[in-house]
C-alpha cells in the first residue's frame, strides 16, 4: 500500500502539535508496511528520516508544465488571484479575466518555481504558499506512484485535491483543527472556505475526536457516515524522568505550555492563577510558549504584579520542554477550543497530574483527568488548590492516568487508518 | 560676563545575561551579569570615546591654562566597570580631574531610580558615591545631580539639607514656562542651593542633532555653533550644556566630525572676551539666583514628556521597580555583602528603560539604547534576575537561621 501524504510541518521543524502528530502516526504506518511519500513545503539540507521518503517542495528540481499550473474555475476561485476580486463583473469579461489570470499565473509560477521557497510557520503570504503547494500537488498526483492521498488539515487540501483530479485515487483528509478552534468566532472566510471544498471533494474524513467530528458534520455540511475519528496517540520515549531533573525551586510548579494564542485559553490560566495564589503562597506559574497573545499576557501579569510567581519562558523544545514537564507538579490546559490536545498526555509521561477543560478532544480519552469548563475559573482554581495542597490526591491522580496512557497509542491509530486506507 | 557651563554624564549600566532563563532561576551555578559583553562594550566606547574625548580636553586645559573648564558626574557603577576592564580609563579622568579645571559631581552610585522609591536607599547611595569620588579623585562634590536628572521641589530641598550648593535639572517647559534656562535660578523650598537648568535645545544640537543630515543647520560646526552661543550675550548669564559624555565617538562617530568639533568649539566661544567656561559650583558663586522655580511633578531629560515615563511608563517597569525595591529590608538584613552589591547593581534605571513600550517620537533613542529586541524579552530576562536573587536570599537567610539554631544548641 503506498500513501502520497500532504503535510505542513515535521520536527524537528514544527511550530505545534501538526507536526509531532505527522511524525508519530507515519512512524506507526510505516511499521504496519505502510509505504509513505511525504511532501512538505519546506525541508533544510541534510534533512533525514528513515521511515518514510520525505519531498521537501523548496528542493524538487522540475520543470513544471503549464498544465499543471493551471487549475478549474472552482480552484481558482478559493484561492484567489487577486484580479478575479473585482466587483461588477459581467459574465463575457469574466471569461476573458480568466483566461488572463491563468496565463498571469503560469507565468507567475513558472518564475516562482525557480525559487521556490516556503516558511514552515504560518505567515502573511500563507496563501501563495497554499497554492503553490497545490501546484505540486498536481505535478505529483502526475507522477508519483501511490494508491491513496492523505492531507493533514487544510493547507494541504488544495494539493490533495489537484493530486487526486490527476491521478484519480481516493483522498483522505484528516482534520487536527478547524478554524472554528483556531479562531473562534472571528473565522478566516477565505480558509474556512477551502476547508470546506476540500472535506466535501474528500472520499473520507479523519477527525481526532469526537469533538471535531461534530464540528464537521455541524459547521462543514458533512454527513457524519463519511467521518471517522480517530484519536491521536503519543510518542511514548522521554529522554528524562521526573527524578533525573534538578529543580532548583521549593515551591510547586504550575505550568501551561502551548502557543499563546487565543485558542489555548492562556488569560484564564492568569486569572485562575490569581485566585490560587490569594489561597497558596508555596507555588509558581509558568507560562511556556509563544504566541500573539503574549505581550498582553506579559502586561497582565505585571498589572497584578506577580512578577515573583509567575514565569515566562518563551517557546520550549526539546530537552528544555522534557526538563519543564519533569519540573511540574501540574499540568493545566485551559484551551477554548482544542481538537484534541496532546501536551497534558505528553505531561502524564512525567508523572504530571492534569486539569484540562472540558473543550478538548483529549479529555474524551481521559477518564481520570480533571476537567473543568475554560471559562469556569473559580472551579479551576479550586482544582489546582485541591491537587496542590493534597499529595494523595495528586499520587492517585497520577497513578489513574498512567493506566489510561496505555489507551494513547499511535500503533491503535494507525491501525484504525491502515483499515480505513483498504477499504477506500 | 556669560559662562558656558559643559557637564558631561559618564555610565554604563551592568548588563543582564540574556539567556537567564526560568531554569536559572535559583541554580547556584547559574551567573547573570553579563560579564563578557560588558567588558567588549567598555573597551569599545572607552576607544571610541573616553580615551580619546579625554586627550582632547585635556589638551584644551592646558592650552588654555584654566580658562577652559568642564564638569563630570561619574556613576558609581561605571567607575567599577572602568576597574575591572579599563583601568586606563579612570586614569586618565584621573589625570583630568587633578589640572583643577574639572569638577566631580556627585549623584547616586548606582544611577537608580531610589530617590523615587526608597529614602534609606537613596541617602545610602549618595554617601557611598562620595566616599568613592573622594577615594578616587580627592575631591569632595559640591554640586548634585540626579539619576537621569530627575528632579522634584522634595528632592532639591533635601539636597540643601546634605549640604550642597547647587543641583542640576532639565530645563523642561514644565519648570520654566516663558522663562529663559540660561540664569541661575533657585528651587522654591531653598533659600541657599542654586539651580541650574540644562538648556535641551542648544545641548540637544550636539548630543542628538549633530550627525542628523535632513536637520537644517546640518553639517554643525563649532564656529556657527559660538555664533548661537554669542547671540546669547545680554540675555543670559549662563548657557547649560548638559549631556552623555559618550555623545563623542560613541553615539556620534569620529566620523561624523564630533571629536574635531569638540575640540574646536572652546577656541570659537572664547573668541569673545565676554565670554568664559565656568563649573555648576562656579557658576552659582559668580551668578545670583534670578528668581525661585517651583516644581510638583518630577522632570528628567529623557524623551520629550521630560517625565518618568521612559522607566515607570508602563505596569511592567512600576511592577518590576516594586517587586526589587521590595526586597530592599531583607536584602540588608542579611547583612551579605556580595548580595546587598548584587541588589544595589539591580536598581540601576537602565533596566527599566529597556522595558519602555513608547515606540513614538522617542522610539528610536530607546530602541539604539536597547540590547533586548523586546521591551517584554527585558520585562522576562530582569524578572528572572530578580527572583534567583530572592532565591539566594532565602538561602542566605535559612543558613544564618540554622547556624543561629547551632550557637544556641552549644550554648554560646
Amino acid at each position: 500500500m503506498k500513501v502520497l501524504m500532504f503535510g505542513w510541518e515535521f520536527p524537528p521543524h514544527i511550530s505545534g502539535g501538526l507536526g509531532t502528530a505527522c511524525y508519530g502516526l507515519t512512524k506507526s504506518l510505516s511499521k504496519l508496511g505502510i509505504d509513505i511519500t511525504f511532501v512538505l513545503p519546506k525541508v533544510v539540507e541534510g534533512y533525514n528520516v528513515d521511515h518514510l521518503r520525505v519531498i521537501g517542495v523548496n528542493q524538487l528540481k522540475v520543470k513544471i508544465a503549464e498544465s499543471d499550473v493551471c487549475f478549474d474555475d472552482q480552484v481558482l476561485k478559493l484561492i484567489k488571484v487577486d484580479s478575479l476580486l473585482k466587483p461588477y463583473i459581467d459574465s463575457d469579461s469574466y471569461e476573458e479575466t480568466l483566461a488572463d489570470v491563468r496565463r498571469k499565473h503560469a507565468q507567475y509560477v513558472s518564475d516562482a518555481l525557480g525559487i521556490f521557497s516556503m516558511s514552515e510557520h504560518y505567515g502573511p503570504n500563507l496563501m501563495e504558499e497554499v497554492r503553490r503547494f497545490a501546484i505540486v500537488g498536481k505535478y505529483l498526483g502526475g507522477t508519483e506512484q501511490f494508491d491513496v492521498i492523505h492531507a493533514h488539515d487544510w493547507m494541504t487540501f488544495l494539493a490533495a485535491i489537484e493530486a487526486k483530479r490527476k491521478s484519480g485515487k481516493p483522498f483522505i483528509a484528516h482534520v487536527h483543527a478547524t478554524e472554528f478552534d483556531r479562531s473562534g468566532q472571528n473565522v478566516n472566510q477565505d480558509i474556512y472556505d477551502i476547508e470546506r471544498f476540500g472535506m466535501h471533494e474528500a472520499d473520507r474524513i479523519i477527525a481526532v475526536s469526537n469533538r471535531t467530528k461534530q464540528t464537521i458534520i455541524e459547521r462543514y455540511g458533512i454527513e457524519p457516515g463519511k467521518v471517522t475519528v480517530v484519536h491521536n496517540g503519543i510518542f511514548k520515549q522521554t529522554q528524562y524522568t521526573r527524578d533525573q531533573i534538578t529543580k532548583n525551586l521549593n515551591e510547586k510548579i504550575v505550568l501551561f505550555l502551548g502557543r499563546i494564542t487565543m485558542q489555548k485559553g492562556p488569560e484564564y490560566f492568569i486569572e485562575a492563577a490569581r485566585l490560587v495564589l490569594d489561597k497558596v503562597k508555596n507555588v509558581r506559574f509558568v507560562m511556556a510558549g509563544t504566541g500573539d497573545l503574549l505581550p498582553k499576557m506579559i502586561d497582565r501579569i505585571a498589572e497584578l504584579r506577580l512578577a515573583d510567581r509567575f514565569h515566562f519562558t518563551g517557546f520550549l523544545g526539546g530537552e528544555k520542554k522534557e526538563r519543564m514537564y519533569a519540573m511540574s507538579d501540574l499540568f493545566v490546559m485551559p484551551s477554548v477550543s482544542e481538537p484534541f490536545g496532546l501536551t497534558p498526555v505528553e505531561a502524564m509521561l512525567y508523572d504530571v497530574p492534569v486539569i484540562v477543560s472540558k473543550q478538548s478532544g483529549v479529555s474524551e480519552v481521559l477518564d481520570n483527568a480533571i476537567k473543568v469548563d475554560f471559562w469556569d475559573v473559580q472551579k479551576m482554581a479550586d482544582a489546582m488548590i485541591k491537587v496542590l495542597t493534597d499529595p494523595e490526591l495528586a499520587k492517585k491522580q497520577v497513578k489513574s492516568i498512567a493506566s489510561e496512557l496505555q489507551k494513547i497509542d499511535w500503533d491503535d491509530s494507525a491501525r484504525k487508518i491502515v483499515d480505513l486506507y483498504y477499504h477506500m | 560676563m556669560v559662562s558656558v557651563c559643559m557637564y558631561f554624564q559618564v555610565h554604563q549600566p551592568f548588563r543582564l545575561r540574556q539567556d537567564f532563563d526560568f531554569f536559572s532561576i535559583g541554580s547556584s551555578s547559574a551567573f547573570y551579569e553579563a560579564d563578557e559583553a560588558e567588558a567588549t562594550i567598555i573597551k569599545k566606547v572607552a576607544s571610541n570615546c573616553y580615551l580619546p574625548a579625554n586627550e582632547i580636553l585635556l589638551r584644551l586645559i592646558n592650552k588654555y591654562s584654566g580658562r577652559f573648564r568642564v564638569a563630570f558626574s561619574f556613576s558609581g557603577v561605571v567607575l567599577d566597570l572602568f576597574e575591572r576592564f579599563a583601568p586606563e580609563v579612570l586614569d586618565s579622568f584621573k589625570k583630568l580631574v587633578a589640572t583643577g579645571c574639572v569638577e566631580v559631581l556627585s549623584e547616586t552610585y548606582y544611577h537608580s531610580l531610589s530617590y523615587l522609591y526608597s529614602k534609606s536607599e537613596f541617602l545610602e547611595e549618595v554617601e557611598e558615591h562620595k566616599e568613592k569620588i573622594y577615594k578616587l579623585f580627592g575631591v569632595k562634590p559640591t554640586c548634585f545631580r540626579n539619576t537621569e536628572l530627575i528632579y522634584h521641589d522634595h528632592l532639591a530641598k533635601d539636597i540643601e539639607q546634605m549640604g550642597y550648593k547647587v543641583i542640576l535639572a532639565e530645563g523642561a517647559t514644565q519648570l520654566l514656562g516663558w522663562r529663559t534656562p540660561n540664569f541661575v535660578y533657585q528651587p522654591k523650598p531653598c533659600y541657599k542651593l542654586g539651580l541650574l537648568l540644562k538648556n535641551y535645545k542648544l545641548s540637544d544640537d550636539i548630543a542628538f542633532r549633530f550627525s542628523n543630515k535632513s536637520w537644517n543647520d546640518y553639517p554643525l560646526t563649532a564656529e556657527k555653533y559660538a555664533s548661537w552661543i554669542h547671540g546669547i550675550a545680554g540675555n543670559g548669564e549662563v548657557i547649560n550644556l548638559f549631556m552623555d559624555y559618550e555623545t563623542f565617538g560613541e553615539h556620534q562617530k569620529a566620523d561624523t566630525g564630533i571629536l574635531d568639533f569638540l575640540e574646536s568649539l572652546p577656541t570659537y566661544i572664547l573668541k569673545r572676551r565676554d565670554f568664559d567656561f565656568a563649573t555648576p559650583s562656579e557658576v552659582v558663586d559668580k551668578y545670583q539666583p534670578v528668581s525661585k522655580i517651583k516644581c510638583d511633578k518630577f522632570v528628567s531629560w529623557a524623551d520629550s514628556e521630560r517625565d518618568l515615563s521612559a522607566w515607570l511608563g508602563n505596569s511592567m517597569q512600576s511592577s518590576a521597580s516594586e517587586y526589587v525595591y521590595s526586597l530592599e529590608a531583607e536584602v540588608k538584613a542579611s547583612g551579605n555583602k556580595n548580595l546587598i552589591y548584587a541588589w544595589k547593581k539591580l536598581l540601576c534605571s537602565d533596566h527599566f528603560y529597556y522595558m519602555c513600550t513608547k515606540w513614538f517620537n522617542d522610539g528610536d533613542v530607546h530602541k539604539y539604547f536597547n540590547p533586548f529586541t523586546s521591551p517584554y524579552d527585558a520585562y522576562i530576562c530582569y524578572s528572572n534576575v530578580v527572583n534567583h536573587l530572592r532565591e539566594t536570599l532565602n538561602k542566605s537567610i535559612s543558613v544564618n537561621t540554622r547556624n543561629l539554631d547551632k550557637v544556641s544548641e552549644t550554648g554560646v
